[in-house]
């Protein structure tokens, strides 16, 4: 009798579990052939980040030089309107290096007594300010697609991971998905394969999120930008520190937020033991 | 209260003087520290408690946010932002707002499973159930709202989609949605009603939640045998320290997956273009909900075809009208759900089949949360169709017909009993 009641349950389970796959495998099958093509072609490449990781930390050399790609290279296109000089000393910079930094940059000020504006030297306080004077203006001097600004792009940008990818995902930790995805893009510029078409003024990538070419040519070349530490010039490591500084732009506090996760986790941790003690004795005088 | 007579003895003079005038202390002692509770409660029911704790911390981080939020669509988006980065610890209080929701969600849905699962809106609960139902509804409304304040492309769309569904009703729809929106599109009457009402609506909340636990407190728990308590002495143990510590352990427990996800994860249950300030001018390439929201989702996008009397070119329902019906008709069904099940054997330890279709309902869930994280195309909107007709089925016909048919299993006589046997097989 027991035997035919877990055999009848087991049917049951497996009819349940047989039917809600072959809807989910109808679906997968029924999306697969035509319908709308799904960006990237190719998903991100993995780099390692020291920022990876429930013990993540900023390579600071490395955010420093992602500071330079960005001030020589990608400022002449891209604003960073969220990121303050002043932001600038998570980058290892002291304040006068700082203070420094911003005087080279004019910033428009006023109205001034007599209404007028007028142009200063930055201070610590101002923000980057952006190559163009509004996004307008900037969609019109690049053919019609204003730049994004840089300061959350590295959060902005996370093509999907699929499943069960994204399970896996919990438990390995895997948030950076938007750096992987900077770096993969800088590095995927390649020419189209044989039969595929790109727009005018595109360029074939097949690791962009929005289509197979993108308006931006490549931005990066050996020897770009000067490195004074004497990391290797390629656009391979331009990439990682550019793709390292941008997450750094769009989440400043992330080192932050990590060790005191570590803090907090180790507390919630014991906690839990000494509550399950607590819980364990006072039952214990329960049993009759 | 079930427990009958308070058992509250004021403690020195000045309890007593206030125990005479306005008895305050004797109701939380009765409600929160004498309140018997079944003893053989299993981990399952200590949702509630969780979800009150989260309600709690919702309303303290909000609170907060609120204090630096600008409610205008030129500043909304840079004054999340400026909490992130400027707002000593905001970024922590952002991330527990954000990640709180999901956690909250996650619990409710826990609870209500678990409410289905032992019959807890089986006489004499059923105004219990329907309070949590209502609660679960103004839940819903709050954190659609709460998602919209960031201005996020995906806030923008989700109000523009979300808003819309109300231009489906004939005739007056437009209206409705003209006057919901306080203009002819998502805009700053919108952000400015929907940062207001996200304020309002968890203090009705909390009004909800004290009517649940008052119900609760009268109807007396359940309990995983369903079998009514009837000897206090035997069958049950005061609220503390019992319930008290198993709650607190279980809270502790949900409190570590919560940091993982607010310390380790903090984006994982958001979506990237949340990161994108909202441009009218850009759809983007797919407007999805938060996770909570997909099966709902699903079950809106499932209606690709206008309902009419066949053969004719007549509509009775086109299929946008339809899907909003569905939807609605979703959370709407669960007001029912007393009524629908109506056998007589509480809890599913005792109803094998009702237990079957219990895990295929919840399989069926967690496959329209699945296709509503997909686009709405091919094989995906017959997928989410055959499951829609699933979820609905679950309600209307299957609990009616399980309720006559179902030959349930011999339930103990009395809690003591089932502990005892339990006691003896261990």
């Amino acid at each position: 009798m027991k035997l035919i009641t877990v055999f009848s349950r087991l049917i049951a389970t497996g009819f349940a579990i047989a039917f809600t796959a072959s809807v989910m495998t109808t679906a997968a099958l029924a999306e697969g052939d035509g319908g709308t093509p799904h960006y990237p072609i190719n998903h991100p490449k993995h780099v390692h980040w020291s920022f990876a990781g429930p013990f993540g930390h900023w390579d600071i050399g490395q955010l420093q030089r992602g500071l330079k790609i960005y001030t020589e290279v990608c400022a002449a296109c891209h604003s960073m309107d969220l990121i303050a000089f002043r932001n600038l000393k998570d980058l290892g910079y002291s304040d006068e290096q700082v203070k420094a930094f911003a005087a080279e940059y004019e910033i428009t000020d006023g109205p001034n007594l007599e209404g007028e504006m007028f142009e200063r030297p930055g201070k610590p306080s101002d923000r980057f300010p952006g190559p163009y004077a509004n996004s307008i203006e900037a969609a019109n001097a690049n053919n019609g697609a204003a730049p994004p600004d840089f300061s959350l792009l590295a959060k902005a940008r996370a093509p999907e991971r699929g499943f069960p990818t994204f399970i896996f995902d919990i438990f390995v930790l895997y948030a950076e998905n938007g750096s992987d995805y900077i770096y993969s893009l800088l590095t995927g510029y390649q020419d189209a394969p044989e039969g595929v078409e790109v727009g005018e003024d595109t360029y074939y990538n097949p690791y962009y999120i929005g289509g197979k070419a993108l308006a931006m040519a490549p931005p990066l070349e050996v020897d770009s930008v000067d490195y004074d530490d004497g990391t290797p010039q390629t656009v391979d490591q331009y990439s990682k520190d550019i793709a390292a500084f941008m997450m750094w732009a769009a989440e400043p506090t992330l080192v932050e937020r990590k060790s005191m996760g570590f803090k907090v986790m180790l507390f919630l941790v014991i906690m839990s033991i000494l509550i399950y003690f607590t819980k364990k004795s006072i039952f214990m005088n329960l049993k009759d | 209260m079930s427990g009958g007579h308070s058992k509250y003895v004021p403690v020195n003079g000045v309890m007593k003087w206030m125990d005479e005038r306005l008895p305050l202390p004797r109701l939380v002692y009765d409600s929160f520290v004498a309140y018997p509770v079944p003893r053989n409660l299993n981990n399952w029911y200590t949702f509630g408690a969780i979800l009150s704790i989260f309600m709690v911390l919702q309303l303290i981080t909000g609170i907060v946010l609120a204090m630096h939020y600008v409610s205008s669509t030129d500043m909304a988006f840079n004054s999340i932002e400026s909490i992130m980065r400027d707002v000593n610890f905001g970024w922590l209080l952002r991330r527990m707002h954000a990640n709180g929701a999901s956690f909250f969600f996650l619990a409710v849905y826990i609870h209500i499973f678990r409410g289905m699962y032992y019959g807890s809106y089986k006489a004499p609960r059923e105004v219990l159930w329907i309070l949590g139902v209502f609660i679960f509804i103004i839940m819903m409304a709050t954190s659609f709202m709460g998602y919209v304040l960031p201005w996020g492309q995906m806030s923008y769309w989700a109000a523009t989609v979300i808003t819309g569904l109300f231009s489906a009703i004939p005739i007056i729809g437009v209206p409705i949605q003209e006057w919901l929106l306080g203009g002819f599109a998502v805009g700053d009457p919108t952000l400015n009603r929907f940062f207001s009402l996200h304020y309002l609506l968890p203090f009705m909340l909390v009004g909800l939640v004290i009517l649940h636990v008052w119900a609760l407190h009268v109807v007396g728990q359940t309990n995983p045998t369903g079998v009514e308590v009837k000897d206090l002495k035997k069958e049950t143990v005061p609220f503390t320290p019992y319930a008290t510590m198993k709650d607190l352990f279980a809270l502790a427990l949900f409190f570590i997956l919560f940091a993982y996800f607010v310390f380790y994860l903090p984006d994982y249950l958001g979506h990237p273009d949340n990161y994108i300030r909202a441009n009218p001018l850009k759809t983007p390439a797919h407007i999805v909900p938060e996770w909570y929201f997909l099966p709902y989702y699903a079950i809106l996008r499932a209606f690709d075809f206008n309902i009419g009397i066949p053969f004719t070119d007549i509509v009775l329902l086109d299929s946008k009208l339809a899907g909003v019906i569905a939807m609605f008709g979703s959370l709407i069904v669960l007001l029912f759900l007393p009524w629908l099940d109506f056998a007589k054997t509480r809890s599913g330890n005792y109803r094998p089949l009702f237990r079957q279709f219990f895990w295929i309902f919840a399989l069926v869930c967690i496959g329209l949360g699945y296709l509503g994280s997909r686009p709405a195309e091919g094989g995906y909107v017959t997928a989410a169709q055959i499951l829609t007709t699933a979820y609905f089925a679950h309600f209307l016909i299957i609990l009616p017909l399980l309720s006559i048919l179902e030959k349930p299993k011999p339930v103990p006589p009395s809690i003591a009993d089932a502990i005892l046997a339990k006691n003896k097989a261990a």
